[in-house]
């Protein structure tokens, strides 16, 4: 299959999509935002993928949405920006967090806007040095759309999630890991090898447990401890019949390594 | 026509029946319903099953009615259908019916959710009444049993729209009483079936009795047939071996007498 505004390639169980419109720093456009649905639906169905990367093309991750698909005529009427957030950013922030495998990003650049959102929403985001996280919408008098006041606070506190959105200053990948925003930092040359090993090692890792393991943490946070405890009760049973568990179990009385296969 | 439901007893007391129709998404056609009807009667029949859980699979319970069933019938036709005779049936059955639905029940299947007494939802099931999208309205009780289950703003929504409805919102009012994970919803109906099974089976006739006048009575009728059940079971030796065992400080042995 043939995409535009991305490139997709899959080696050794693990899905990579980068996107690919380095010179609007790889801002959504509608086409963007298809070709992306498409891609992300089709490896969360797929057995064969047990990992997902995303990252950019050139020197930016992702600027968010393309202001040059919304410029607003100041006589015209007011846009309807929840049109495309129903539409486009919603469902892939739920196809990020619901995809039933680990879903690793590469930020390589900045990220700012719903780019920097998008990153939050994966489950291990591992930064360039040099890339930044800017929490834009403040400056153009919106909100931080695409999960950004669900994951923020979460990840980092009331008061810094406050601060980031209410300044919109840009963040620096080493800050943002010293405040538990992101899993960790890489040197800029170093990134696309510790991500790909990273990647390497969760594809061939109990991926139904993993997978249940992403679901339980997002829903801790509307639970309670009760709740939380027959949510751990219940997945434990699912996990416990699956052949991953039986290998594992087998691997460690034999004192070998497991050879999982995700199932 | 075995193969449009399998039946299974896990357990005694239990049956379980499971809609088997996976290349027609369990559509309720007439023979579907009828055999169903049939299962349903058998167990009324036998004494050892106490409790009955109904599902289908783990994409489906049932998406709808046979359209292409539906399509051949004119208004006079529809007249002599039998079909209100068979959701009577289902209706009628006096043991617990306990649904367990994963995947998308949709039309027909939506209502015959509606005639569960108790039901529990995996985390992916998806209700809606899709009937106005083909010009139709529910045939089979679904403006009805819904209306009275979450009253009439979200009915007449869910209604004119077709709309989908997720687990969490079946929960929110009252249309489901579990949400479980799609993997173990079957498992824990059967759970909550046994463990009404273990249950004094002339008492569980009675509240189910009791309960379903709800919709059929006024209260001061309603609290009258639940006196009556009330005083009618002090006949029964289940009740005393219920009062004598909790004395007694031991599991009551109930035999159904």
């Amino acid at each position: 299959m043939d995409y535009q505004s991305i490139l997709v390639e899959v080696k050794q169980a693990v899905g990579y999509l980068r996107l690919n419109r380095p010179k609007q720093l790889n801002s959504f456009n509608v086409q963007m935002h298809e070709e992306v649905a498409q891609v992300l639906k089709a490896w969360s169905k797929d057995p064969e993928i047990r990992c997902v990367v995303i990252s950019g093309e050139g020197r930016g991750f992702c600027a968010g949405q393309d202001l040059g698909d919304r410029v607003v005529d100041p006589n015209a009427d007011a846009p309807d920006l929840g049109q495309s957030i129903e539409k486009f950013y919603n469902p892939l922030i739920q196809t990020i967090v619901n995809m039933p495998k680990p879903v690793i990003c590469a930020v390589n650049g900045v990220a700012a806007g719903a780019g920097a959102n998008i990153a939050l929403a994966c489950d291990i985001v591992i930064a360039a040095k040099s890339a930044s996280f800017v929490q834009a919408f403040c400056r153009l008098g919106l909100v931080p759309d695409s999960g950004g006041t669900w994951f923020l606070p979460r990840a980092v506190g009331h008061a810094r999630a406050m601060g980031l959105a209410l300044l919109g200053d840009k963040l620096p990948a080493e800050r943002a890991k010293d405040i538990g925003m992101i899993w960790d930092v890489a040197e800029d040359v170093e990134l696309q090898d510790k991500v790909q090993q990273l990647a390497e090692h969760l594809a061939k890792q109990p991926t139904i447990g993993l997978s249940l393991i992403k679901k339980a943490l997002h829903q801790s946070s509307d639970h309670s401890l009760q709740e939380q405890l027959t949510l751990e009760r219940d997945f434990q049973r699912i996990a416990g019949r699956s052949d991953d568990y039986r290998e594992g179990v087998q691997a460690f009385m034999q004192k070998r390594e497991p050879m999982f296969k995700g199932q | 026509m075995e193969m449009l439901i399998q039946a299974t007893q896990p357990s005694p007391a239990v049956l379980l029946l499971k809609l088997n129709r996976p290349e027609k998404r369990n559509a309720l056609n007439n023979a579907t319903l009828q055999y169903l009807g049939q299962l349903l009667q058998q167990a009324e029949g036998n004494p050892e099953i106490k409790a009955v859980v109904l599902t289908g699979n783990n994409q489906c319970f049932a998406a709808g009615a046979d359209l292409t069933e539906l399509a051949q019938m004119d208004a006079v036709a529809l007249r002599a259908d039998i079909r209100p005779q068979l959701w009577q049936v289902i209706d009628q059955f006096s043991k617990p019916l306990i649904v367990a639905v994963n995947g998308y029940a949709l039309g027909a299947g939506f209502e015959l959710v509606l005639h569960a007494d108790i039901v529990i939802c995996g985390e992916n099931a998806q209700f809606a009444l899709p009937e106005i999208n083909l010009g139709m309205l529910p045939g089979a009780g679904g403006t009805q049993r819904l209306g009275r289950l979450v009253g009439q703003q979200l009915t007449m929504r869910w209604a004119m729209t077709g709309e989908m409805i997720s687990a969490q919102q079946a929960l929110q009012h009252g249309i489901c009483c579990q949400i479980s994970p799609s993997a173990l919803t079957v498992q824990y109906a059967v759970e909550l079936a046994e463990k009404i099974a273990q249950k004094a089976p002339l008492a569980i006739g009675v509240i189910k009795q009791s309960v379903k006048s709800i919709a059929e009575t006024s209260l001061s009728q309603g609290l009258k047939l639940e006196r009556q059940n009330f005083v009618w079971l002090a006949a029964t030796q289940d009740r005393q071996e219920g009062i004598t065992a909790f004395f007694e400080k031991r599991k009551a042995n109930f035999k159904g007498v």
